[in-house]
């Protein structure tokens, strides 16, 4: 085990473990936001900058500071390594600047978007951007696009972290959904508008950091936020048939995998509970499931409706 | 007089780019003596010796990069030369391997056997492919010689040499982008660490080089490191090839020894002689397009008055404030009749276009950066504009996984750090820019001395 010192919290992680990860077994305001990174997918991170930290101290060995912020996603810890997250001024201003950027091309579309109240670039526009915009230029634009009749693709709102070609790569044996073009004009596409064949393509929803792919059978009917999150589970042959059903009185609007409140899909008995398309798509039947109880969302959104309330209960607890 | 010439020196042999004609020439001497005389070790040793550093840019001690080749065992090893130049400004790889191709070749087999890879490959960029061609040819030769294949000159030693094309991306000239698009992959650059020297190509360690740093290795092993090292000045040993372009008398590749004067290489009638049509010198850009761009005054003389020389540690002396770097050698001077917002704007333009999209800060910022100094350039740019773009730089600089973040914002931030007052002028002034160039910064402006 070694030792590093995130935002003056010191903790123990196995050789290997990136920053990202060590700050997230500390939790809390230390963790770097990660908008690519999915500890789920093999492959992912380092691409979209926002987990830039500073690292004040490189090992016991060598405590020069790194010069240049490094992603935490893909750093991995040395022993004695003190690293600046929160407590850098420099990481948020940089963080700042990067959040400007995955914003400058994105739509304000956020009151139309089924990703609102959901979305992780929200959360870090919430917390960094500015409330002004200082592009003057026209952002660029696509046509949304079909993949398979159940998964619309706008790629107006794409950040380009990769989450979705990972997940087509590991369904898949050959190659039919990635990025096409170069910098400002790179798109993630199926080659001339293919659908991805497979039974679990539909997990490229739930790795989605933005409201870019977006489920068909759920577009425009409800905001998440009015939704009841409630753990389901239905005996599945292709998947572990445990998912999350949105409901709305006793109707089911959605049918999502379990994800944390890092927004990844969660670990059940030691395999990640990815959902089959079946799940996920067809079975809207409330008779279909078997709802064990409500879903507790432990996330800085509004989908947090526990969060809220405790919120408010501390907030009366003080008046009172 | 012009200096020692060890790469292109028998550039105008006729037929040097035939075999034949090239061994009669002392060709392949270093192939004979690397692989009768020396062990790789060896090898290796004289390139450390040499203070031999890396062509293409970055300027890294090669024989330290050779030294951190992970060598486990069963595993094997990949020397992959980087051919894909595509620096706005330099052509310097292109000419040598237009010209003697049997000297990377050459270049190829020692720097193999030192490395001990018996499988190397040249990656060479998509539009040099009637290069590829003479490549090949001369593969096919050295083959049918006896250089290439299995047990070469008796030694016991193999090696298969192949020639690669790429599709033509700036961005496969970073070594992870290369190797991934030599694996067949899109090129995006890889995360670093696992460096290419642990993980290259197909997971196997991997050294990339230019193409002029492994020419190099051809003399030093021929005459020893310690007489290349004698060559130059400190730690800039050795010959560089210029590609010198831009408003000059006399553009073209030139070989020079390190530490000549950077006054003697512009104006000297070995070099350049001197600006076209009797015009002064504007601005310089010394390393291509990436490096920052210095006003007239800071070329030949650093901003402590001393001479500035032609070498990795003078070109960068007063780091970015007075400085800029050697790079690739792709040296661009301008007259007083360019305009050096146009200039950036059409570096950005290239950046812009040839981002590979990868990472936000990159993919974002240099599609930014341009649009801005597009309206700069055309006349509807604003005073916050400048500011603006300054401020996308330093969020680019530092903040991508590969250099091309770095290298599009550093010559955007170098031209308004020396040439603000032209682009507040285009701002102020923004239809007379449309019919006229702003001309030499005029209160920095110092007589040149041409010698």
């Amino acid at each position: 085990m070694i030792k590093v010192t995130i935002d003056d919290i010191e903790v123990e992680v196995e050789p290997g473990t990136s920053i990202l990860n060590a700050a997230r077994q500390i939790g809390g305001e230390v963790v770097p936001p990660a908008m690519c990174y999915y500890s789920k997918l093999p492959g992912t991170g380092g691409k979209c900058r926002t987990c830039l930290v500073e690292v004040a101290a490189g090992s016991t060995a060598d405590p020069r500071p790194m010069p240049k912020l490094m992603a935490s996603c893909s750093t991995a810890v040395m022993d004695g390594m003190i690293v600046k997250n929160k407590t850098s001024q420099r990481v948020h201003d940089n963080r700042g600047g990067v959040v400007e950027f995955l914003l400058i091309n994105h739509p304000l579309d956020c009151p139309v978007c089924d990703q609102a109240g959901e979305c992780h670039l929200q959360d870090l526009g919430y917390e960094h951007g500015s409330a002004k915009t200082r592009y003057k230029e026209e952002r660029r634009t696509f046509d949304p696009i079909d993949i398979g009749n159940k998964i619309k693709l706008h790629m107006n709102r794409c950040i380009l972290c990769y989450r979705c070609v990972h997940v087509a790569n590991q369904l898949t044996d050959s190659r039919v959904h990635g990025v096409m073009h170069r910098g400002e004009h790179a798109e993630i596409s199926t080659y001339i508008e293919n659908a991805v064949d497979n039974d679990f393509s539909g997990n490229m929803i739930d790795v989605c950091p933005v409201g870019a792919l977006t489920d068909k059978t759920f577009r425009f009917k409800s905001r998440v936020w009015f939704l009841k999150p409630m753990e389901a589970e239905c005996s599945c042959t292709k998947c572990s048939g445990k998912a999350v059903v949105w409901m709305f009185g006793n109707e089911i609007y959605r049918v999502t995998a379990r994800k944390d409140k890092y927004g990844e899909v969660e670990d059940i008995e030691d395999k990640t509970a990815w959902i089959c398309n079946e799940c996920r798509f067809d079975k809207k039947d409330p008779s279909a499931w078997n709802i064990t109880g409500p879903r507790k969302i432990d996330r800085h959104s509004v989908i947090s409706q526990g969060q809220y309330a405790t919120k408010i209960d501390k907030g009366l607890n003080k008046i009172g | 007089m012009a200096g020692r010439k060890l790469l292109i020196e028998n550039v105008h042999i006729p037929g040097i780019e035939t075999f034949d004609v090239y061994r009669k020439n002392g060709g392949y001497a270093s192939v004979e003596k690397a692989l009768k005389k020396m062990t790789p070790e060896e090898v290796v040793e004289e390139v450390k010796k040499s203070g031999l550093r890396g062509r293409g840019g970055a300027g890294f001690p090669t024989g330290m990069k050779w030294s951190f080749l992970a060598k486990p065992e069963g595993v094997p090893r990949y020397l992959v030369c980087n051919a894909d130049e595509s620096e706005p400004g330099t052509f310097k790889d292109r000419y040598l391997m237009e010209k003697v191709p049997h000297l990377l070749i050459e270049g190829m087999i020692t720097s193999s056997y030192a490395l001990g890879a018996n499988v190397s490959y040249i990656y060479i960029r998509g539009e040099f492919m009637y290069i590829l061609h003479i490549l090949e040819k001369a593969i096919a030769e050295a083959r049918a010689n006896g250089m290439l294949g299995k047990n070469i000159m008796g030694s016991g030693y193999d090696l298969e040499l192949v020639v690669a094309p790429g599709g033509g991306a700036y961005i496969c000239g970073e070594e992870t982008a290369l190797l991934e698009s030599l694996e067949g992959k899109r090129g995006n650059p890889r995360m670093k660490p696992p460096f290419p020297a642990v993980k290259g190509l197909w997971g196997c360690p991997t050294v990339v080089n230019n193409v002029e740093t492994i020419a190099a290795v051809v003399p030093i092993v021929n005459n020893g490191g310690e007489e290349y090292a004698k060559i130059g000045i400190e730690r800039s040993t050795g010959t560089k090839l210029i590609s010198a372009g831009g408003n000059l008398v006399r553009p073209g590749v030139y070989e020079i020894e390190m530490g000549v004067t950077v006054e003697e290489f512009i104006y000297g009638d070995d070099y350049c002689r001197g600006i076209a049509n009797g015009k002064r010198m504007k601005a310089c850009i010394p390393g291509g397009s990436s490096v920052p761009i210095l006003p007239a005054h800071l070329v030949t003389k650093t901003a402590a008055g001393e001479n500035r020389l032609m070498t990795y540690e003078s070109l960068a002396d007063g780091g970015f404030a007075s400085g800029s770097m050697l790079g690739s050698g792709g040296f661009i001077v301008f007259d007083e009749d360019q305009c050096i917002v146009r200039n950036t704007y059409t570096f950005a333009r290239f950046y812009a276009h040839e981002s590979c999209g990868q990472c936000s800060p990159c993919r974002e910022g240099t599609g930014w950066m341009e649009k801005v100094l597009h309206r700069l350039e055309n006349g509807h740019g604003t005073m916050e504009d400048i500011s603006l773009l300054e401020e996308i730089n330093k969020k680019i600089e530092g903040n991508t996984i590969c250099p091309l973040g770095d290298a599009a914002a550093w010559p955007v931030a170098a031209a308004i750090r020396h040439f603000r007052e032209e682009f507040e002028w285009h701002v102020t002034h923004p239809a007379e820019a449309q019919t006229r160039n702003y001309g030499l910064i005029q209160p920095r402006v110092e007589e040149i001395k041409a010698l």
